[in-house]
């Protein structure tokens, strides 16, 4: 069975229709990208996979064990207060809230956790830092961990390198393709079509319902693929 | 010196309350500061305070006397959900919301407080903390000390959920907490701070109780548990220098204390400029506040 499945979902934003006809599956392991214009309901859907929304229709399926709390997410930048006093630790910590239940404080697996996503991101030397001092590409890699510690499997990112320049969104990248390779699904929001195509293995082009869904290679190949990648580069 | 020591050596007892009730109102007053802030919520407690002074209005034409907290603590806590209902649900501007709700309350309080016997004192200290704190009764003690102990249990044991919520609500949401419930939460402990905090410096005042503290730690410290700390701490320490300043300049305890909170907090915006001045000179050539950059060094210390 595959990890999460979309039956049939439509999704309304504020009474309009946004999005219908959404049906596919992504595979453990996959790493999807979900393209389209602003308006498309890519950040919609995205939404009703993390159970901040409700589907208007249809609805989607967890499998594999994968519960929707248990889905790691990194949402946009301009979400979070620039002056927000915390400290790299205490942000990566609060990812494990999740699957704490009902303990008030962090534990010794809580901390083990947060230790070994912020190592893997190069983030321990920084760990008593403020938040609010980091460059955005540190910030970036602090919400990245955050979100490694509240999934197992599944990961959902929300452009995530709106901001960040073009060297320290190349290693991003890099990055999510080392965690990628661990075995994480990927889910992908993005605007930026050439990288999504790019770095992930599956697409969906959504413009308020599924233009194309299928291997990256085969969207390159597509006319609705060529003709978006030819739009974005021009 | 000797003035305070003879305050103490005749009335120990109202000494006594008046230091327990402050001490219990800085602390819960400034933890619940630091979210509030950090949530733009500062308005609703603003706004809370001059419910407030309407709830003791009725309580002063009901003639409770001391039991006048019964009366303000549904009325003001009542009135708290209703504003974060208002601000999260963007039914209406929650500013506006709380314009509303603190300009009408104060104009129905004063015109109640034409039904009380001592019109004009019951109005002042209202508004601006009973005299001496003198006025506090034992059952406003226990009040008190009942009130701020569930405000703190329940602030430790779900601290780190507080954090999460304040931080990224929506990140909170989609790992499974319950936003809509802390949010209720703060706006519960909110509106019974609000309220045990009045008796010590009025209506007008209390927000700056809850205000003060959490906007000068924010100015000297950057990590979350830090500026709980140093809130607290500071809020101690305002409130003992403002109460021992008005009892030897024979003034009211609520205005000292607030005072106070102002001096402290111009110590520590000072403090905080000048130490970012000297950071950024150590770092020349390092930007202090980069906004995204290649080489991720990050800022040096």
């Amino acid at each position: 069975m595959a990890l999460i499945t979309f039956e049939d979902v439509g999704l309304s934003y504020g009474g309009d229709n946004v999005a219908h006809d959404v049906r596919f599956s992504v595979n453990a392991g996959e790493f999807w990208g979900i393209v389209g214009e602003n308006g498309s309901g890519k950040s919609t859907l995205m939404k009703a996979l993390l159970g901040l929304i409700p589907c208007a229709s249809g609805r989607i399926v967890m499998g594999e064990g994968l519960k929707p709390n248990e889905i790691g997410y990194l949402p946009q930048q301009s979400m979070i207060q620039r002056d927000f006093p915390a400290s790299v630790e205490e942000v990566v910590l609060s990812g494990t809230i999740g699957y704490r239940g009902l303990k008030p404080f962090y534990g010794r697996r809580e901390r083990a956790l947060a230790a070994k996503n912020m190592e893997m991101l190069g983030l321990l030397p920084l760990r008593k830092h403020s938040y609010q001092e980091l460059s955005g590409g540190q910030q970036q890699r602090v919400l990245l961990a955050r979100a490694l510690c509240a999934t197992k499997k599944c990961l959902v990112l929300d452009e995530p390198t709106t901001g960040l320049d073009p060297v320290v969104t190349a290693e991003f990248y890099r990055l999510l393709h080392t965690i990628n390779e661990s075995g994480m699904t990927i889910i992908m929001v993005s605007h930026d079509v050439e990288e999504a195509v790019r770095s992930c293995s599956m697409i969906l082009h959504l413009s308020c319902h599924p233009l194309f869904i299928g291997t990256a290679q085969a969207y390159k190949n597509s006319p609705v693929g060529r003709k978006y990648l030819k739009e974005t580069t021009v | 010196m000797s003035a305070i020591a003879a305050i103490f050596q005749n009335m120990p007892e109202i000494m006594l309350r008046a230091i327990v009730v402050g001490t219990l109102v800085s602390l819960c007053a400034s933890l619940l500061g630091v979210t509030l802030v950090l949530k733009r919520y500062s308005m609703i407690g603003d706004g809370l305070s001059h419910v407030g002074f309407g709830a003791l209005a009725i309580a002063t034409v009901l003639h409770v006397g001391s039991a006048s907290t019964a009366v303000s603590l549904p009325i003001v806590t009542a009135s708290a959900f209703i504003l974060m209902w208002l601000t999260e649900k963007r039914r209406m501007q929650g500013d506006a919301a709380i314009a509303l709700l603190s300009t009408g309350a104060i104009a129905v309080g004063t015109l109640l407080f034409r039904f009380s016997d001592n019109q004009y004192q019951d109005i002042c200290n209202s508004l601006f903390g009973t005299a001496s704190m003198a006025l506090l009764t034992d059952s406003d003690m226990w009040i008190t000390v009942g009130v701020s102990a569930v405000v703190l249990v329940l602030f430790v044991l779900f601290y780190t959920r507080i954090f999460s919520v304040t931080f990224d609500r929506t990140f909170a949401k989609a790992t499974g907490v319950r936003v809509g419930a802390y949010s209720m939460m703060l706006a519960a402990l909110t509106a019974v701070t609000v309220v045990i905090g009045m008796k010590m410096v009025g209506a007008i005042m209390v927000s700056g109780l809850i205000i003060f503290p959490a906007l000068s730690a924010m100015r000297v410290t950057k990590r979350f548990r830090s500026v709980m700390i140093v809130s607290a701490v500071l809020s101690l320490v305002c409130f003992f220098s403002g109460f021992f300043l008005s009892l030897l300049i024979e003034a009211q305890p609520g205005p000292a204390i607030i005072a106070v909170h102002v001096v402290s907090f111009l110590v520590c915006a000072l403090t905080g400029f000048l130490r970012t001045r000297i950071r950024a000179r150590k770092n020349r050539g390092i930007v202090v506040e980069p906004p995204c950059r290649a080489g991720e060094s990050g800022p040096e210390r």
